[in-house]
């Protein structure tokens, strides 16, 4: 046990390591995160729109 | 002329990005896993600035990867306004949030890290302040992408802000020689190779490699993303036309 809280500590600059190791994850997870929710919801939409306006024109092709 | 349109076209850019994007997310992943391992665990304390020196395995790849980016946008903006190329903005667009990231990655990290080592949270010197004045750069590109109805307008605009502001990217890198600051000169990319111990290298240059991987996977997947908005913009422009 000793040797995981000496590894926290961080020689004393646990206060500074850590959080800096916390921001770089934070930011990194939440571009993950907000990247696929984006894409999904406009995937998802473009899908609708096609699929309406393929049955509008009865199955002509348009833009 | 022609063939440089050919990797341009977006068909061709989903198949590609679709076949390569697992490859990237694969290095990305074991890479920062590794790099993480030895950074925390292997590598040894820096003998003047004892553990604290770990914040340089994220500091420095996202300071890195801040001005890469940069780099991308400003040569993805003169694509753009040469040949008018759409995917060039798409990039463009797609990349300066991530950039905008990780300098504020770069600028976090590194006033955790002045903090115990400088005694000072933040300095305005010539490499901080340049820092600073690239994230905004960033915060500008997205806020004029976003500006004007016509995207193509708003992308033109960036793309001038991109290559205007570029001058920052030699100011950042040369700060550290150019003027006196408390930040350190570069250790690893100066002539003459790099003054730092393959013990310390090795996590870095992991770690550099992971995060231009992750950024690299993003990119495809944002730009998709920007792809699947303009065909659903122009379905909706054709539908409004009828």
């Amino acid at each position: 046990m000793g040797s995981i809280s000496e590894f926290l500590a961080m020689g004393g600059y646990a206060a500074y390591v850590w959080p800096a190791f916390g921001v770089a994850a934070v930011v990194l997870v939440g571009f993950v995160i907000s990247t696929l929710r984006t894409l999904r919801a406009r995937e998802r939409a473009l899908a609708a729109r096609e699929g309406a306006d393929h049955a509008e024109t009865g199955g002509e092709r348009t833009a | 002329m022609a063939n440089l349109h050919k990797f341009a076209n977006p068909t061709l850019f989903l198949r590609l990005s679709r076949a390569l994007l697992p490859w990237c997310v694969g290095i990305a992943v074991v890479t920062m896993a590794v790099g993480l391992y030895l950074g925390l665990f292997v590598a040894p304390p820096d003998y003047q600035q004892g553990e604290s020196v770990r914040i340089m395995y994220v500091h420095v790849p996202a300071a890195w990867m801040a001005l890469f980016v940069y780099t991308l946008m400003a040569v993805a903006s003169a694509v753009s306004l040469i040949w008018r190329h759409l995917l060039a903005d798409l990039v463009a667009k797609a990349a300066a949030p991530l950039g905008a990231g990780f300098t504020l990655i770069a600028l976090a990290t590194g006033s955790l890290w002045g903090k115990p080592m400088w005694g000072t949270w933040w300095v305005w010197d010539a490499r901080l302040t340049s820092v600073l004045i690239l994230f905004f750069l960033y915060l500008g590109h997205i806020a004029l992408t976003h500006a004007f109805d016509d995207p193509g307008r708003g992308a033109r605009a960036a793309a001038i802000l991109a290559l205007v502001g570029f001058v920052n990217v030699p100011i950042i890198k040369f700060s550290v020689d150019w003027w006196n600051t408390l930040h350190q000169p570069a250790s690893v990319l100066k002539l003459g190779g790099p003054a730092i111990h393959p013990t310390m290298l090795w996590p870095l240059l992991l770690m550099a490699v992971a995060f231009t991987f992750y950024f690299i996977a993003l990119l495809f997947l944002r730009v998709r993303g920007e792809i699947a908005a303009r065909k659903l913009r122009a379905l909706q422009l054709a539908r409004a036309a009828r």
